[in-house]
């Protein structure tokens, strides 16, 4: 007791944990100030590489042209643009106003359709492929060293490559059409999901696979009784997150011609049609708005049945 | 009696460490044999070592006369299948129902497409119904496996075990992880597969009354070598101290380590 309560003599090995915990302290608040320096010089270093302090000439709206700074000058401009696409809709005429906004609506029902059944597609392609190559491409189930260095180079190229660029090159195969973007978001996909699932496999319960081995399994029983059982309703639930990121992918693919409502941004983008940017904007938006409810409903039940197992 | 399963200077390293050191042992068929020994002494890697869960860095095993440190592919699948392991942990998938882990046990003799399918016929979702049956677990079949407790589940694995119709039986701390009801359980299981069916069994026990009231043979390993190879009577406390490494203790009992509910005898 005696040595708790006396406070003047400190007990041994106080002062030497003092002087560590001191400079432990400082060494870390050295290593944040470095941290932070470097993180604001290399954050201003890009802004001005991005011309955000560029001083450039502007229209005034006398017809003057003179020098300000690029930002205050452009915002105006930002809501001149919006105010363009919006469209003229009044009470007493609202269902003719409605129909002259959407006045394109049968094609555009059609390609949101096309839309829809690209990245519908797509998704089974990047399923099929980035499921099968998910086992090879996890460090704890890969036969050998070489297969998996291949399947996770061939992941890494099919998503680095951003779908609009696969596109182009489809387009060039295959000309233009949704074939073309299916295949070209079907590729990003795999490359995408695969990454994902083989980080899934990474983390699963290894004994099972021993229990299946034992009893004379081989390479694909330990992976079909194993790992299979563990990892579904996480790669349910990240196949649905992906399809919310493929129809989002397949309304602008359009733009290089690979099908869907990209095709028609395009066009009224270059015939400054600006009033059916909103009207496509609109429908893209409680397009991709439904299926992400729909699909955060279906995960989370998938969840909810994993979490009961 | 043949000697059936023969180890010759088996050994196994993992880097520095020498697991398994030149160990050789017979054991002749229908033998219930017990391997004790402290944590860390190598029973484990030496059951692994025998159902080629792991490879030997030397030596020999041989199976009635046939070299099995040598097998590859089907050959090593069919003699994993003929030489059935039960675990600490259970080792089941437990998001499948008991049936499907215990039909995992026929996997050995499917080709492909109907394991991928996980397709099994009639005779043998009868042979896995049977076997559950004899550990009355026929009720749960159709369950998760995760649902169950882990007697149920190491008793499943003991079904799954059975429909390999393996010649031995290895198992590797089978009731470390039970509390004493199960574990009795688990062991009478063990014993009526081994008299009963008249397969082998070979088991490894951190518990030593169990090795008593149970084995046949006990072998104790020290450092990766056997220490002492007998039955259970030639087990006096000096043998027991020295393969503990426990010289120290004054007084050694067998009760505080036991996982026995009831005190069995045969």
């Amino acid at each position: 007791m005696s040595a708790i309560t006396n406070f003047s003599a400190p007990p041994q090995g106080i002062p030497e944990y003092e002087t560590e915990f001191a400079a432990a302290r400082s060494k870390s608040r050295r290593a944040w100030l470095i941290g932070s320096a470097l993180f604001m010089v290399l954050f201003f270093f890009s802004t001005w590489l991005g011309d955000f302090f560029k001083i450039t000439q502007v229209t005034m709206p006398d017809g003057s042209r003179e020098w300000r700074w690029i930002i205050p000058a452009g915002i105006p401009r930002l809501g001149e643009y919006i105010s363009k696409t919006i469209p003229v809709l009044r009470w007493d005429t609202f269902g003719a106003d409605m129909a002259e906004w959407f006045w394109r609506w049968k094609t555009w029902m059609k390609l949101l359709l096309e839309t829809v059944l690209i990245a519908f597609m797509a998704t089974s392609l990047g399923v099929v492929g980035g499921f099968l190559l998910s086992f090879p491409a996890a460090r704890n189930l890969t036969p050998n060293k070489t297969v998996y260095w291949i399947t996770r180079r061939y992941l890494e190229l099919a998503r680095t490559v951003p779908e609009l660029v696969w596109a182009l090159i489809f387009v060039f195969c295959f000309s233009v059409g949704p074939m073309a973007g299916v295949l070209a978001i079907g590729l990003h996909a795999t490359g995408a999901l695969g990454k994902l699932y083989s980080e899934v496999n990474e983390n699963i319960d290894m004994r099972p696979l021993d229990g299946v081995k034992a009893a004379g399994g081989t390479w694909f029983d330990r992976i079909r009784y194993g790992v299979v059982p563990q990892v579904l309703p996480n790669i349910i639930s990240y196949t649905l997150l992906r399809f919310e990121i493929n129809v989002r992918a397949s309304s602008i693919i359009g733009y290089v011609g690979a099908g869907g409502l990209g095709q028609e941004f395009r066009t009224a983008m270059s015939f400054q049609e600006y009033t059916d940017l909103s009207a496509l904007f609109v429908i893209i938006f409680v397009t991709v708005v439904i299926i992400d409810y729909g699909s955060e409903k279906l995960r989370h039940r998938v969840i909810g049945l994993g979490a009961k197992s | 009696m043949p000697s059936t399963l023969a180890l010759t200077s088996l050994s196994r390293h993992f880097g520095e460490t020498c697991a398994v050191d030149s160990v050789s042992l017979s054991i002749e068929t229908g033998q219930f044999v017990g391997v004790i020994g402290r944590s860390g002494a190598g029973k484990s890697t030496l059951l692994r070592l025998i159902n080629r869960l792991v490879d030997p860095s030397s030596g020999i095993i041989s199976f009635e006369g046939r070299d099995i440190t040598a097998l590859k592919g089907k050959a090593l699948r069919e003699w994993r299948r003929d030489c059935a392991m039960i675990f600490q942990q259970f080792n089941l998938v437990e998001r499948l129902d008991v049936l499907t882990n215990v039909l995992i046990g026929r996997i050995a003799d499917h080709g492909f497409f109907s394991s991928m399918a996980m397709h099994f016929s009639d005779e043998e979702r009868a042979m896995a119904i049977q076997a559950l049956d004899r550990f009355g677990l026929v009720p749960q079949a159709l369950q998760r496996a995760g649902t169950l407790s882990g007697g149920q589940q190491q008793r499943v694995a003991i079904a799954k075990a059975l429909v390999q119709n393996p010649k031995i039986m290895l198992a590797d701390e089978p009731i470390a992880s039970l509390d004493p009801m199960n574990a009795t359980l688990v062991m009478d299981g063990l014993k009526s597969i081994n008299k009963d069916d008249g397969i082998t069994v070979l088991v490894n026990l951190h518990t030593l009354d169990t090795a008593r009231a149970y084995c046949d043979r006990i072998v104790a390993m020290r450092d990766g070598q056997i220490f002492f190879d007998g039955i259970a009577a030639q087990l006096t406390d000096d043998v027991v101290r020295d393969i503990y490494g426990i010289a120290g203790l004054e007084s050694f009992n067998e009760a505080v380590t036991s996982t026995q509910k009831f005190a069995v005898s045969i």
